[in-house]
């Protein structure tokens, strides 16, 4: 009798357990710790922060309190497998794992599991076929996207022919650092320069035999696909055999403080990718700076805001809630579910207007996410290290990419995927 | 002379150098094993410890301020002041000696008379410990190393071959500096076990444990010596490869750096770390220059290694390592 | 009391060769044969099994493969994920060509692929020693690791050089694949285990293992008595290497569906493996499991404790973690330089006694 009723309470606990969670879980997988720390706090502080400022300043989305939880990856996909394990029971509205090693594991784990993954400016280039990859996204941008802006920034620059030239792609030698190459080499035939790769084994804390190549190429440009210690080693070697600094450019993720700071005054003029606004000249750092700094709740140490990848961060953040708020509108209530949220992803627009509201004007490249095209607006700009006032500034505007191309590819390589794993592509 | 000639000779050039650079991470490693048999996997630990610990003190951070935040709530950075060089490096050292004595108290003490294998696990378990230590006393940002250390081309190497040879040669001015501290460095090390009291007890030490032991020579002291000697070795090594790169976690992976350069130099020979080094650097400067074309580069993480490897199936001792011989 | 015998009476040859001569130990291992083969899938949620028992699973076969190379035949090795990595890509390249052959014999084959590297890179143990051979052994690490991530063949040329596990089923049950059911995976790598260990355990109690143990103990007066080095310690690279290779195809396949050479399998694990086999007990069957159990369960109990009860920030409970690590294997070495295993050993010749120490 005792037992039943024990059991009836045990029973009526865990049914309605679901229900009684009033809030959005937004999980994040940072890794703070590990070789890649360095890129990967500040990321952590600015998606935190913005998060905290939705809570602080509107009380959540939609009148629901956003939930986060930490889990530390270390970069390692091991850790990324536990990570995922314990909080994918805890509704997770949106994963963002921060590593491309994770995300591959996960693409196939989200889609049994149901749980959208963003992977904003990594991961697998073409999940931007959304009918084959419904579950991941990688709007606004990826790295064929990037490839393909560095080139198009460097037709800009040298009246639309680069016929001739050379151009050194130093890359990090990994998956991550592969990437470009297919790009790249359909680039360089069609507007006839040379491209000339050089890898850099990981950690690459010793690069002299690989700027002694560059050195004697003399190329006119050099693209860097680098990661981690790998970056601030490469901008030091190129100042030292005094290549010119506006002539190499970093992919995004070799354009933070982190890759120009140990390298001082020897990093003036070194240009990189981004897909985002940087410095703090907008109107939503006073709102972090009134809800978030000035009531103690700032994440980390709260010495990154500003930064480069801290926008990141912030910028997937913004992402991440708009999608939300767009999945609110379209379920008709608040408590939405992964599912919900996945269709707010697959409808989000993000315009002008919007940005302003945001207090994010010009920030982000205005893009619709659609079934088709999980990839966004593929734009990019390029930024610019000044190393006497330690900041990035934007030197130019949006650069689109060619996505006539990177359809292409990418349209071969999900079918190949689609093959291998038996997907019938279309929409949900 | 051709072209082919002279980008050779400069990568040769170029491999001396950097190999000077393996050879101050190797030298920390050989001191320990000569005196103590221990084969310190944590060397390269303490250099990024050592380089934290200097960048610390540099810009006046409080150690330990993620955990002290962590636990009362308070938000304390830095003190607000910056230590000047010529106060920082003297100060690492102290913290430096302070750390082998510890090691000798806490660790070393319990584990005598063990196997090299076990002494080696331990010294893996201290390589996390310290790493774990670092990050927690100094955070794991990036971290700009400037201890006035000129960096950059050097132009006087550039204008000479440029007038002999027609063709400048790059070198690196940090790499030339490493020379010469690698050269003062080895020099002390000499004068200091070939003149001193203590630096021959540390070579008694290091050719019989027992024989020293019984003519007086108190084998912790030597042990707190050696390991701060290796401390200090490791802070040098931590500020030149500090420099280059900026102070963070990959630091540490130096280490693997090193081993080549020990097996070929052997483990017990100065000289020999020195000469590995410079083995090391212009072979595989060599080799990614001649094979870069045919195979892709990349190759210096295992080009290392396999030099090393073919050259101990002649030499199982390293070049300048003690024979070893086997008693039944 | 637990341990009832009295003096070391035995009737048969049988009896007197079996595993466990100590009837307690044998009740003890068909108990926990019993648990882990019908109660644990019944009890275990999806948390603890793909993120907890699985991967212990795995690396107790990893450690036992190291173990007969340190623990048994005394050649130090560092190159133990490097082979775990050959394993993995066997497996993909095996299952990609012949999508019809069944998982588990792509998992053996993995297993002999391995071996015949593990062999050739044993060659020079045969002249090189000690610490030596075990930096030679890192040539082996960093040189595989090159190669799965530079030439194209080994992961199908796809764009970035990740691998992917397709679906593949046993028996008609999903073995591999994110739909793959967290039990069949738990009984896919539990079946590996238990028949390694029992061939692991019979190895070292043969012929095989006493001419591994010699060469460990004196290599000279082993040959000199008869015992072939070349024999002896290629062996153990060949027995080694395979059973790396196949916790290597399991780690890729049923852990963690997707790798690449350089992330998956870098140095860090072939320390992590040396320090469960340490920990655990060098030359101790249970010792691998001990501390393939200790340095699995650690850190996530750690986790559990520091970040989700003491709410304390999750970098801060990472960087302490690695600390206490680091600290525990240095007790652990000062406490008992031969590992758990040895600890156990000195319990049970207690319990043998007790209540009547004298």
């Amino acid at each position: 009798m005792k037992m039943t009723k024990l059991a009836a309470v045990l029973a009526a606990t865990l049914v309605a357990a679901p229900a009684v969670a009033q809030d959005l879980h937004f999980p994040m997988l940072n890794y703070r710790t590990g070789p890649f720390a360095p890129g990967g706090i500040p990321f952590a502080d600015g998606y935190q922060d913005y998060l905290t400022l939705i809570n602080q300043r509107d009380g959540g989305i939609g009148g629901l309190p956003i939930r986060t939880s930490e889990c530390e990856t270390a970069y390692n996909t091991e850790r990324g497998v536990e990570c995922y394990e314990s909080i994918r029971g805890d509704n997770p509205l949106i994963l963002q794992p921060l590593s491309t090693g994770i995300t591959y594991q996960l693409i196939p784990r989200v889609t049994a599991d149901g749980i959208p993954l963003h992977t904003m400016g990594y991961g697998r280039t073409s999940a931007l076929e959304g009918e084959t990859f419904p579950w991941v996204f990688n709007y606004p941008a990826n790295y064929w996207d990037g490839a393909s802006v560095a080139i198009n920034y460097l037709l800009e620059q040298n009246e639309d022919s680069l016929e001739g030239k050379k151009i050194v792609l130093i890359y990090h030698n990994s998956a991550y650092g592969r990437e470009p190459i297919p790009t790249l080499e359909n680039l360089s035939e069609r507007y006839g320069f040379e491209l000339v790769e050089v890898p850099v084994d990981s950690p690459g804390q010793e690069q002299s035999s690989q700027w002694l190549q560059i050195r004697r190429e003399r190329p006119d440009y050099v693209i860097m696909w680098g990661w981690g210690v790998m970056n601030a080693v490469a901008i030091q070697e190129a100042a030292n055999i005094r290549f010119p600094m506006d002539h190499f450019i970093g992919i995004w993720w070799s354009g933070s403080e982190n890759d120009v700071v140990p390298v001082g005054a020897g990093a003036d003029g070194y240009t990189a990718l981004t897909f985002h606004g940087v410095g703090r000249d907008y109107p939503v750092y006073e709102d972090i700076q009134t809800y978030v700094v000035d009531r103690g709740m700032a994440a980390g140490n709260g010495d990154q805001i500003g930064s480069a990848v801290y926008s990141r961060g912030l910028y997937a953040a913004m992402l991440a809630v708009e999608a939300a708020r767009t999945a609110q509108e379209l379920a008709g209530h608040a408590q939405i579910t992964a599912a919900e949220m996945r269709t707010g992803m697959e409808h989000l627009s993000i315009t002008e207007e919007r940005l302003t509201e945001l207090g994010l004007p010009n920030f982000s490249a205005p893009f619709d996410v659609s079934c088709q095209n999980h990839g966004g607006s593929g734009a990019a700009m390029m930024q610019q290290w000044d190393a006497d006032t330690q900041t990035w500034s934007l030197i130019t505007d949006w650069i689109q990419s060619d996505r006539e191309l990177i359809g292409e590819l990418a349209t071969a390589d999900a079918a190949a995927y689609a093959a291998e794993n038996s997907i019938t592509p279309g929409c949900l | 002379m051709s072209d082919t000639v002279l980008f050779a000779m400069e990568a040769a050039l170029n491999g001396l150098t950097v190999g000077i650079m393996y050879s101050l991470v190797a030298l920390g490693f050989v001191l320990i094993f000569k005196a103590s048999g221990i084969f310190n996997f944590a060397q390269g630990v303490m250099a990024l410890f050592a380089a934290l610990t200097l960048v610390g003190f540099q810009n006046g951070q409080v150690p330990f301020a993620p955990l002290i935040n962590a636990i009362f709530g308070t938000s304390v950075h830095d003190f607000g002041f910056n230590m000047p060089s010529l106060l920082a490096i003297p100060a690492t050292v102290v913290v430096m000696v302070g750390m082998a004595w510890l090691i000798e108290r806490l660790v070393l003490k319990h584990l005598v008379n063990q196997e090299p294998i076990i002494l080696f696990m331990a010294t893996i378990g201290l390589a996390f410990f310290l790493e774990g230590l670092g990050d927690i006393m100094w955070g794991a940002e990036v971290k700009r190393l400037d201890v006035g250390i000129p960096q950059g081309m050097s132009g006087a190497v550039d204008d000479f071959t440029y007038n002999w040879l027609g063709y400048g040669f790059y070198l690196d001015t940090l790499n030339l500096w490493a020379l010469v501290i690698a050269g003062i460095m080895v020099t002390a090390l000499v004068i200091f076990s070939q003149y001193t009291k203590q630096g021959r007890a540390l070579r008694a030490v290091a050719d019989d444990h027992q024989a020293a032991l019984s003519v007086g020579i108190s084998l912790r002291f030597i042990w707190v010596l050696t390991w701060s000697i290796a401390g200090i070795v490791a802070l040098v090594a931590g500020i030149m490869w500090g420099s280059k790169s900026g102070v963070q976690f990959s630091l540490s992976l130096i280490a693997l750096k090193a081993l080549p350069v020990l097996i070929l130099g052997g483990f017990t020979s100065i000289p020999g770390a020195i000469v590995g080094g410079l083995l090391i650097g212009v072979g595989e400067k060599l080799f990614d220059f001649f094979m870069q074309p045919v195979i892709g580069g990349a190759t210096e993480n295992w080009f290392a290694y396999m030099l090393a490897l073919v050259f101990l199936l002649f030499r199982p001792q390293g070049l300048f390592g003690e024979k070893i011989i086997e008693r039944v | 009391m637990l341990y009832r015998e009295a003096g070391d009476f035995k009737t048969s040859y049988a009896s007197d060769n079996q595993t466990f001569p100590i009837r307690f130990d044998r009740v003890a291992y068909w108990v926990v044969m019993a648990f882990a083969f019908l109660v644990l899938p019944m009890i275990m949620g999806d948390y603890w099994a793909n993120s907890v028992v699985v991967p212990f699973l795995i690396y107790v076969i990893a450690a036992l493969g190291l173990n007969i190379l340190i623990g048994y035949t005394g050649l130090l090795s560092l190159g133990t994920a490097a082979f775990m990595a050959v394993g993995a890509y066997a497996t993909f390249k095996l299952t990609t060509s012949f999508p019809g052959m069944p998982i588990y014999i792509v998992f053996l084959l993995s297993g002999l692929i391995t071996s015949a590297v593990g062999v050739l890179f044993g060659l020079p143990s045969l002249k090189i020693k000690g610490f030596y051979l075990a930096v030679a052994t890192l040539a082996a690490q960093f040189f595989l690791i090159w190669l799965f991530t530079r030439v194209g063949w080994f992961f199908n040329y796809s764009t970035t050089g990740q691998i992917s596990m397709p679906e593949r089923s046993m028996f008609g049950v999903l073995i591999t694949g994110a739909s793959a059911s967290s039990t069949a995976v738990y009984f896919t790598c539990l079946i590996f285990v238990v028949g390694m260990a029992w061939l692991a355990r019979n190895l070292t109690r043969g012929t095989v293992g006493r001419s591994w143990m010699a060469i460990r103990d004196m290599d000279i007066a082993a040959e000199i008595i008869g015992v072939n080095p070349l024999i002896a310690k290629l062996s153990a690279f060949a027995v080694s290497s395979f059973f790396v290779g196949v916790a290597g195809a399991l780690t890729f396949a049923v852990y963690l569906g997707a790798a690449e050479a350089g992330e998956a399998f870098g140095i860090n694990k072939s320390f992590l493996v040396l320090f469960m086999v340490i920990i655990g007990g060098l030359g101790s069957i249970l010792g691998s499991f001990l501390g393939a159990a200790f340095l699995v369960v650690l850190p996530v109990i750690l986790k559990l404790l520091l970040v989700d009860t003491l709410g304390w920030p999750a970098d801060l409970a990472r960087h302490l973690e690695v600390m206490i690590i680091g600290a525990l294997i240095i007790i652990v070495l000062i406490a008992e330089p031969h590992g758990i295993a040895a600890l156990w050993r000195t319990i049970k010749d207690k319990l043998r006694l007790w209540p009547f120490p004298h």
